[in-house]
């Protein structure tokens, strides 16, 4: 391995080695599953945590804010046990699997997505009821319409979300196992080069992490911007 | 619309002694009022006065702490009216998307929509603007697009609260002419406005507000005239009040 | 929404399937580390079509991970521990498979002098005289076992020592922070010889009896959990301690020295 991680992070990528390109692509499928399974449940969680009164809402809503901080060690112990074959859903066989990673990177993000998506739906049910419920909408077809407005903030928390779940590396390694060609993501392989010593190829591993996430920030944001000039 | 005789279902609007407090204390009191068909209703009145109140109490955006609100047909709160507020609210979307909006909220179907965004567009000279994004627009034009989105669905009651009082004198004016023309086509208008200028140019009936009573309503030539009270008496001699 | 949820079913879809025939073996850290099973799987998956999956941890976890059922097949070094766990019920039969031996790695210097030792007690019993800093798994696995039975024979309880270091972590991160100290440290020779980042270690002692490092194989025990892959886990099993599994395993060299030497029984 060659002593400087920059060439040698460029060599991997121009060599387009196919174990590095199926660990790169297994890290995004998990990420992305997971990152679009917590916004289906989240952003309409997050919208009727906003829009709804209940007893215990203010419970819900700390608990999630709670979560946010949840360890990602902890959520990877607590589906381990859940999915274990000696577990409550042992016969699922989901453990060292990639749906394992993905039910773990979802329970990481979900809170991020439902506390993000309550407060800027808080905040925009606050500029938008009176014109809304003029218009003959009610709280709960105020939903979409709220969702979409908010689409740039809500892009954030998404993005925070992805970044959370693809930089997660100590809930992976406990469900998935760090299978090589099957449950091995971008920071397993990096744990392990590293444990092999192969401090160059770790540091490699992680530019190119790094720059997985910096192009999708990049895109998100050129995105605002566009959606922004056009009035959105 | 532009059936001049059209005879309206839900008019007229009456009041029955409706109040309004928040936290305990009285905004509106004791309001009682009934507002027919046809006719161009400028509430006036000094800021503070529960003008806006009104609206949103006629409007059924708040329900009254007292009193009754009675639509001629009975339901709670009909579909046929709108409000266009001081500052419209638009979505971050485009003009057309706005008034699809609009139409969506009110059950039109999507193949009938086009149709009736295009000649909302057309009345309210939007259409070059049809594509961009409805908070780039001037606050005139935004003003004109919220008109464009409340007839849009056809109502026979047009609430207005301060319509033109963040717009320039251009602007102002030609948003006076619609409103016009909204009342020629045979709709109904209740306006809130601080400006007696504008109340004199717009009113047919006028309702005078003061510390959340109304102290006056009848038609305007009379308002104008004599007033009736102190307050108003004040108000228009241009004292201050409050 | 629906875009949402196109997307979603999109990525869920272009997950790998688990259709195909495989095996979890649960193994341990330092065995993976090596480079061994990147040599030998492909050779026993073009044999037999069977996918082995291993599953890398420290030997305490791997037991306990194939005692909650979630492996077919455990493989660690840890003798005595593994003889429990086939008397404890969780497994079917232990088989010897192949050994490898620990080095004591330190400064080159070696500050406690351990290159003179006559043994490997004699060698960690130099450390602790000198008080020279020492790096330790401290995470119970094997390795952490061993390390902990050589100090036993030395006669010296190092735990709370001023100049004894518990990482909690694993081989590799140990040799990380030995290698920054620097420290002496406990290794597994295959980790050492795949280790890149070494610093200014060395090995300082090798070769005494007692640091030879046993591996054994065992097939979980289907009684316990009926799921277990008996076949195919057992095809693995055969397969490791038959002639042609020795040879792979003797064939894995890394720097032209060899790491990992079979000796099942015949």
């Amino acid at each position: 391995m060659a002593d400087n991680p920059f060439l040698a992070a460029f060599g991997l990528i121009a060599q387009a080695d196919p174990a590095l390109m199926q660990i790169i692509g297994l890290s995004l499928r998990v990420s992305l599953s997971a990152v679009a399974i917590a916004c289906l449940i989240g952003l309409p969680l997050g919208a009727a945590l906003a829009l709804v009164r209940f007893r215990g809402r203010s419970g819900v809503i700390v608990t999630f804010n709670a979560l946010m901080g949840l360890p990602p060690v902890v959520a990877g112990l607590v589906i381990y046990l859940l999915l274990s074959r000696s577990g409550p859903l042992g016969s699922l066989s989901l453990l060292f699997t990639p749906w394992a990673m993905v039910l773990a990177q979802t329970v990481l993000i979900l809170p991020i997505i439902v506390s993000l998506t309550r407060s800027m739906v808080e905040d925009l049910w606050e500029e938008y009821r009176d014109q809304l419920r003029s218009l003959g909408s009610t709280r709960l077809r105020a939903v979409p319409t709220l969702l979409w407005d908010g689409r740039v903030s809500l892009l954030t928390g998404v993005l925070a979300g992805f970044g959370r779940a693809s930089a997660e590396v100590g809930a992976v390694l406990i469900v998935g196992g760090n299978i090589a060609g099957h449950t091995r993501t971008m920071t397993t392989a990096i744990t392990l080069e590293t444990n092999r010593g192969n401090l160059g190829l770790a540091v490699a591993l992680g530019l190119i992490l790094l720059t997985i996430t910096f192009s999708l920030n990049g895109m998100a944001f050129a995105v605002a911007q566009w959606s922004r000039r056009r009035g959105g | 619309m532009k059936d001049m005789a059209r005879t309206s279902t839900i008019l007229p609007l009456r009041l029955e002694g409706v109040g309004y407090s928040a936290d305990g204390t009285p905004l509106l009191s004791g309001v009682t009022l009934t507002v027919p068909a046809g006719r161009r209703l400028i509430v006036l009145g000094p800021n503070g006065a529960g003008k806006s109140l009104l609206l949103r109490l006629c409007h059924g955006l708040l329900d009254a702490s007292r009193g009754r609100v009675i639509w001629a047909d009975g339901s709670p709160r009909p579909a046929a009216q709108a409000m266009v507020f001081q500052r419209p609210v638009m979505l971050r979307r485009s003009v057309r998307a706005n008034l699809a909006h609009a139409l969506a909220l009110n059950g039109v179907a999507r193949a009938d929509r086009a149709g009736r965004i295009a000649a909302a567009l057309d009345r309210f000279g939007l259409t070059d603007l049809a594509t961009r994004g409805a908070r780039l627009l001037s606050g005139g034009e935004q003003q004109r697009l919220a008109l464009a989105r409340a007839w849009l669905t056809g109502p026979e009651i047009l609430f207005l609260d301060e319509p033109t009082s963040a717009l320039d004198p251009g602007a102002t004016r030609t948003i006076e002419e619609i409103i016009r023309g909204f009342s020629a086509e045979g709709m109904t208008i209740v306006m809130t406005t601080h400006d007696l200028g504008q109340a004199r140019r717009l009113a047919e009936d006028v309702a005078f507000l003061s510390r959340g009573r109304l102290l006056e309503h009848g038609p305007a030539a009379g308002f104008f005239a004599s007033p009736a009270t102190t307050e108003a008496r004040a108000f228009l001699s241009g004292d201050l009040l409050w | 929404m629906q875009r949402l949820a196109v997307s979603a079913a999109l990525c869920l879809g272009a997950l790998p399937a688990w259709a195909e025939t495989f095996i979890t073996v649960a193994s341990t850290t330092s065995t993976e580390n090596s480079g061994l099973f990147g040599h030998i799987l492909p050779i026993f998956k073009d044999k037999t079509g069977i996918e082995v999956r291993v599953v890398a941890q420290g030997t305490g976890q791997a037991l306990e991970t194939a005692a909650r059922g979630d492996a077919d097949v455990v493989f660690v070094h840890a003798k005595a521990r593994e003889e429990a766990f086939v008397k404890d019920g969780w497994g079917v039969q232990r088989f010897d498979v192949m050994y490898n031996d620990f080095v004591l790695v330190g400064p080159s210097d070696d500050p406690a002098g351990t290159r003179a030792a006559p043994s490997a007690p004699a060698a960690f019993k130099a450390v602790a005289d000198k008080g020279a800093a020492f790096a330790s798994r401290g995470d119970d696995s094997g390795t952490h076992v061993a390390e902990k039975n050589l100090w036993k024979a030395a006669g010296v309880d190092p735990v709370g020592q001023s100049w004894y270091m518990e990482t909690g972590s694993g081989m590799g991160a140990t040799l990380n922070t030995a290698a920054q100290v620097p420290a002496y440290a406990l290794t597994d020779r295959g980790t050492w010889l795949s280790f890149q980042n070494r610093g200014p270690l060395e090995i300082t002692f090798q070769g005494d009896k007692v640091l030879f490092n046993q591996y054994g194989v065992i097939l979980v025990n289907p009684a316990k959990h009926p799921h277990v892959k008996v076949a195919e886990g057992q095809a693995f099993i055969d397969w490791l301690i038959s002639d042609e599994g020795q040879a792979a395993i003797n064939g894995y060299k890394v720097n032209g020295e060899q790491l990992f030497f079979g000796n099942a029984a015949k």
